[in-house]
């Protein structure tokens, strides 16, 4: 009997230590998470600034760029994934995998071939495991990405966009995110990256604010050529960031439910455990007293 | 009148203030912004950018990639990917 007891001990004892696990991780995301929110607020102002300077160019010059042109036959799709590096996040990357999951359908429905693109360790072993090819994986920076990050995305998506089809060139890409709303809610997204439909920025100009006539330096052709893939790459930037306050939230909101259970399997055990000494303690007093009665009849 | 001033790059804003004028190098050569100037969509050639401020003080910063510059009714914004303050004002 005394086994019972013991083996209740150990599982407190390993509960409680995984509890703490549990806690010291949701502190953790918890203290990044602020630092992702104000990440994905300070790109604000790069973001509307490019926002507003292409759809200045797009407005006043009858510019076409091949990033804004759709192509005539759509053969091949690419399909970028952004999911995290590490679990433990709850459902936050299958999440996303699911919803690029239905994406691939659709569009291999619609009789297009998709390349997919993957940033995340969680995503890269999810395709691996289903011996699917990976065009392009990133890892390593999916709780705080650098501009830097995008940037290399970007021109590698931007690089596929330009190739013809026949070199295994792609006629459209999509982002897969995870976009953060609150911190109860976030939500997976798809959103077509290229070609380009230039929208306003997230806010838009006051409506007695027009758009100035600007003159371009050195021409129209020329600053929408450069301002378009920094623009693809802050679209990509902000996606990223978004992502990762995500994951983070999904972090902790995951470790604080595993550690509230861990605490009430702790308390369950240690009933089950004190069940277990009383028990005992029982057994042998009554063994003791019918002893005794058998000593003295 | 003075001119709005906005330097961002692409993970902050690196400095916002007033300026009296802005001098950066675009592509096609230097260009000193004065208020009343028209509205232009310049491209940036890596180096410095000036900034005067209306005390008299001095910013510069150092813009590496390639960035732009927008001007429209007295507000300057100058975009890079990386951009920073140089350390010492001139």
């Amino acid at each position: 009997m005394a086994g019972q007891q013991r083996v209740y001990r150990a599982r407190i004892r390993s509960t409680a230590s995984l509890e703490k696990i549990f806690r010291a991780m949701e502190l953790i995301a918890s203290s990044r998470i602020s630092k992702a929110r104000q990440s994905v607020a300070s790109s604000t102002p790069y973001a509307r600034a490019i926002s507003r300077a292409v759809s200045a160019v797009a407005t006043y010059s009858d510019v076409d760029h091949i990033l804004t042109t759709e192509k005539e036959s759509v053969r091949r799709a690419a399909v970028l994934v952004i999911t995290a590096d590490r679990g433990m996040a709850g459902a936050y990357s299958s999440n996303a995998l699911k919803a690029s999951e239905q994406l691939r359908e659709r569009l291999e429905d619609e009789g297009k071939q998709v390349a997919t693109y993957v940033t995340g360790r969680k995503g890269v072993g999810f395709l691996r495991f289903r011996k699917r090819d990976i065009a392009a994986e990133w890892t390593g920076f999916s709780d705080a990405p650098k501009y830097e990050d995008a940037r290399t995305i970007g021109d590698t998506l931007v690089d596929a966009f330009l190739q013809d089809y026949e070199d295994g060139g792609v006629d459209e890409i999509h982002i897969v995110y995870t976009r953060f709303v609150s911190m109860v809610t976030q939500q997976p997204e798809i959103v077509r990256l290229l070609p380009l439909e230039v929208v306003e920025g997230t806010e838009p100009p006051a409506p007695d604010e027009l758009l100035p006539l600007y003159a371009f330096e050195p021409n129209p052709a020329e600053v929408l050529d450069a301002l378009l893939p920094k623009y693809v790459n802050s679209r990509i930037y902000n996606a990223l960031l978004q992502s990762s306050a995500s994951e983070l939230a999904s972090r902790q909101r995951a470790m604080k439910s595993a550690s509230d259970n861990a605490k009430e399997l702790i308390r369950t055990y240690t009933r089950l455990a004190n069940q277990a000494r009383q028990a005992e303690i029982t057994q042998e007093i009554s063994e003791i007293v019918g002893g005794a009665d058998a000593l003295a009849s | 009148m003075t001119l709005q001033v906005e330097l961002v790059s692409a993970e902050a804003k690196v400095w916002s203030g007033t300026a009296r004028m802005v001098i950066a190098r675009t592509s096609e050569g230097e260009i000193g912004v004065l208020t009343g100037h028209e509205p232009t969509l310049a491209l940036l050639a890596p180096g410095k950018v000036t900034i005067r401020g209306e005390d008299g003080s001095t910013v510069v910063a150092e813009v590496e990639d390639g960035g732009f510059l927008s001007i429209d009714h007295d507000r300057v914004t100058v975009v890079a990917d990386t951009a920073a303050l140089a350390d010492s004002a001139v």
